[in-house]
């Protein structure tokens, strides 16, 4: 058991301990950042790349991507928008098409890439076009609103964004869906095939399991994610405009990445891929706490993103290493 | 006589440009290890993976315990008690040795409960007389302890019928030995064992009966006790005969060194030092793992070398890169070609100029009628068997594609070339006319190093041989010295 702690766990404390060192950086260098109101906007702003982030975890491991979550995001929150301003949907079955919604695409996204072999890159730019273009023929190109804390069904703000004393109830939920799918990667046999495949398809399909299945299913999950997301981007900024939020899904990517998952499959951890997410959202915070304009966020996150990368390069170098002398 | 256990009849398998099976034939006893033999290339594996579910033949029946069957995936096979031991290891390196051996079967439900994997995984490794921790991740073993894995994998099946595709070529003796062991066992049991092995000593020790396949055709059965171990070669080899050698005579004076190498070390190669002499070919034999591709590799600078010097023609030469390596004549065609050897999706004339384009350029555009013409010439020379230049490589049979790659290196005038595993995967045919062309080239003055793990092939082809043991040099064996026990012998000596 330890021996299992030593062999993951390096990488996830060196990223939780980047994450303490970001954050010492702000509370010394920035105005005001370690006081209640930027606290909660560092919780805030986690939600929704936190839950994709999640999702594309499970097929990032498979040794595969997903590029439409940011899209489908998008595209699930128009659709819920339509579905509520123009159907006159009640807002519970509205929230319910959303993931509904988000799901479908990731089907898709599981078909193309196991029934029609299509490479996961490829499959899912489409699927990322797709989604985006569907959203505006959907809504028309037009800005859809969903209800404020001062309209009737108030309730799904403050349940889903902030409570009345500005509490930002997502963090609640963010917690409950990381919990959940903690449970599944590392506690289910759904998880044990995810690792598998992304370690060796071919050992895993002539153990005779139905690599396709699983496989599909990552990208499922993923989906799911993605319409999850689409409701606390909703609640939090109730105006949803077609062909907006574009790079989400590379943001989410990114949080995956400095978190330790590694792109090629086999190896990554949610817990890291949270870390990753709360490293992203300090450092937007911060950074705007030291007046700097948005631009610099991007930037410093392309940095993050490298210097995680280069450490779990140097790292699996080193343990070659190790392993060749014993 | 014990019952019949399995019966297969008129396997036919075709791949693309291959007959793989024709009409092919197999049976197996309760409680009984058959031995399959025959040249690489002969159909053993395909065989087995039909019997397995990884391959569907296009016809043939298959009867187990009385019973037709058609299996149409690995789990169906599995399902009806067949497992095998692949050749090449198939393990899931992040996973652990008690998840890698139990995948699939974690539980009966949606939750996994390691414990109850790992309690089963140290039983079984008991049982095996295995002395490895059950939560060890597989990428942290050793090659032999992961060919353990595999068969622990396999046993823990309870299947009916295990098959062991060379499952010794990566084991020490005493592992065989446990096993032999182990086999013996579960004879007692009555499971059916199907051995495919290249190793003579090893069919007779522990094989019944021995089954020997020829191009994908079955050749005869024999009684494992009875049968003499020449007479199974000449089964295997069958009419065919390989040109020989004309090997260096010794009483003549050796023609000059070429390449001289010393001592060269890396993490896989320890201090080796060799020459090579004009017109020479040169055996490197050993297991697999010794460190001989890892040797060929740091003389053509694709890996880091840690201490070690090379001299071409007595002058002492930097080899930093596979670019310097080239530049200076030193040619080395892989053992994996469709990986680092050849454009799969380019034609046969643009495989060939590749190394050298720059002299096909005139004002910067490429002239496709200096390619083709060069590009025939040497198709001719080496005889590839193409319909035109033109052809895509990955049309072309395995034999075909290798003779590309001679082509691409005769054409950058290497005069030093290393040929790794040059008849891997390559029918019986076609593998003679490698060896003519290999011949021919010595003839001509090029010095040549083969790597194989074929010992016919080095037996064949060497006019001497430097036998490698975990990356150390321990012998290098002259014309008169090289036959096949003396190189077991320093091929397995620590």
């Amino acid at each position: 058991m330890l021996k299992s702690i030593r062999n993951s766990g390096t990488h996830k404390m060196l990223a939780f301990a980047a994450l303490i060192v970001i954050y010492i950086f702000f509370a010394i260098a920035g105005n005001n950042f370690t006081s209640v109101s930027t606290t909660l906007n560092i919780l805030a702003s986690s939600y929704y790349v936190g839950f994709l982030a999640l999702g594309v975890t499970f097929v990032i491991i498979t040794g595969g991507i997903d590029l439409s979550i940011g899209a489908v995001m998008m595209c699930s929150a128009l659709v819920g928008g339509q579905l509520y301003r123009n159907v006159g949907l009640p807002i519970w079955a509205v929230l319910i098409a959303m993931i509904a919604f988000g799901t479908l695409i990731g089907w898709v996204n599981g078909l193309l890439v196991t029934k029609l072999k299509l490479p996961p890159f490829i499959a899912t730019l489409g699927m990322m076009m797709v989604s985006l273009g569907l959203g505006s023929i959907i809504t028309g190109t037009s800005t859809k609103n969903f209800p404020t804390i001062l309209e009737p069904d108030g309730w799904f703000s403050r349940v889903f964004f902030r409570t009345e004393s500005g509490f930002p109830m997502g963090v609640v939920y963010l917690i409950i869906f990381f919990i959940f799918t903690f449970i599944i990667l590392n506690k289910t046999k759904i998880g044990r095939y995810i690792y598998a495949i992304g370690s060796n398809e071919e050992a895993v399909r002539l153990s005779g399991i139905k690599v396709n299945v699983w496989k599909g299913l990552a990208f499922v999950i993923s989906g799911f994610a993605a319409g999850l997301g689409s409701i606390f981007y909703a609640a939090t900024y109730t105006v949803i405009i077609p062909n907006t939020g574009n790079g989400i899904e590379l943001q989410a990517i990114a949080a995956v990445v400095i978190g330790g998952t590694s792109l090629s499959g086999g190896k990554g951890s949610l817990t890291g891929t949270m870390i990753g997410v709360f490293i992203m959202s300090i450092l937007k915070n911060g950074l705007i706490s030291m007046n700097l304009p948005a631009p610099f966020q991007t930037f410093f996150t392309g940095i993050v993103v490298l210097g995680a990368v280069l450490i779990d390069v140097y790292r699996n170098k080193k343990a070659n290493k190790v392993k060749k002398l014993s | 006589m014990s019952e019949l256990l399995l019966n297969m009849e008129g396997v036919e398998k075709y791949f693309p440009g291959v007959h793989a099976l024709k009409k092919c034939c197999f049976d197996l006893r309760k409680g009984e290890v058959h031995a399959l033999v025959g040249e690489n290339g002969a159909g053993k594996s395909t065989l087995m993976k039909v019997l397995t579910g990884i391959f569907i033949p296009e016809s043939g029946q298959i009867t187990l315990e009385s019973k037709c069957v058609n299996f149409k995936s690995p789990r169906q096979a599995q399902l009806a008690g067949i497992s095998i031991v692949h050749q090449e290891l198939n393990l899931m390196n992040h996973l652990t040795a008690a998840q890698n051996i139990f995948i699939g079967r974690e539980s009966d439900g949606l939750f996994l409960n390691e414990k109850s994997i790992n309690d089963k995984t140290l039983e079984l490794f008991k049982k095996l007389n295995i002395k490895l921790d059950p939560e060890e991740k597989v990428g942290n073993l050793s090659v032999s302890h992961q060919q353990m894995i595999e068969i622990a994998k396999a046993i823990s099946y309870d299947a009916k019928i295990i098959i062991f595709d060379e499952p010794t070529a990566t084991l020490t003796d005493v592992e065989i030995e446990e096993l032999f062991k182990i086999m013996n066992e579960l004879k007692s049991q009555g499971v059916g064992m199907v051995y495919i092995s290249h190793r003579m000593d090893e069919i007779k020790k522990i094989s019944d009966r021995v089954t020997v396949l020829r191009d994908g055709e079955y050749i005869g059965t024999e009684d494992s006790a009875k049968v003499k171990i020449d007479d199974i070669i000449h089964m295997m080899v069958g009419r065919i005969t390989y040109e020989e050698h004309k090997k260096i005579s010794d009483n003549k004076e050796k023609p000059p060194v070429v390449l001289k190498v010393e001592n060269m070390s890396s993490k896989d190669v320890n201090n080796v030092s060799f020459e090579l002499h004009k017109g020479e070919i040169l055996g490197f034999a050993g297991l697999i793992g010794a460190g001989r591709t890892e040797l060929a590799r740091l003389i053509f600078g694709a890996d880091k070398k840690t201490t070690g010097e090379i001299y071409l023609d007595g002058k002492k030469v930097n080899v930093k890169s596979p670019h310097d390596a080239v530049r200076l004549g030193i040619g080395y065609l892989s053992e994996d070609r469709k990986r680092y050897g050849l454009s799969l999706g380019m034609s046969v004339a643009n495989n060939i100029v590749m190394p050298n384009l720059d002299e096909y350029i005139t004002a910067g555009i490429i002239s496709e009628k200096k390619i083709k013409k060069i590009a025939s010439e040497y198709v001719d020379k080496i005889n590839i068997k193409t319909p035109s230049v033109g052809q895509l490589v990955k049309n072309l049979s395995g034999g075909n594609q290798q003779k590309v790659i001679i082509a691409k290196w005769l054409l950058k005038n290497s005069d030093i070339l290393i040929f790794d595993e040059p008849t891997r995967g390559i029918d019986v045919g076609a593998k003679s006319e490698i060896y003519k062309i290999i011949n021919k080239l010595a003839k001509s003055g090029k010095s040549i190093i083969i790597i194989s793990s074929e010992l016919p092939e080095l037996l064949r082809m060497s006019d001497r041989v430097l036998v490698m043991c975990e990356g150390t040099h321990t012998a290098t064996l002259e014309l008169d010295q090289i036959n096949q026990n003396t190189i077991m012998k320093y091929a397995t000596q620590h």
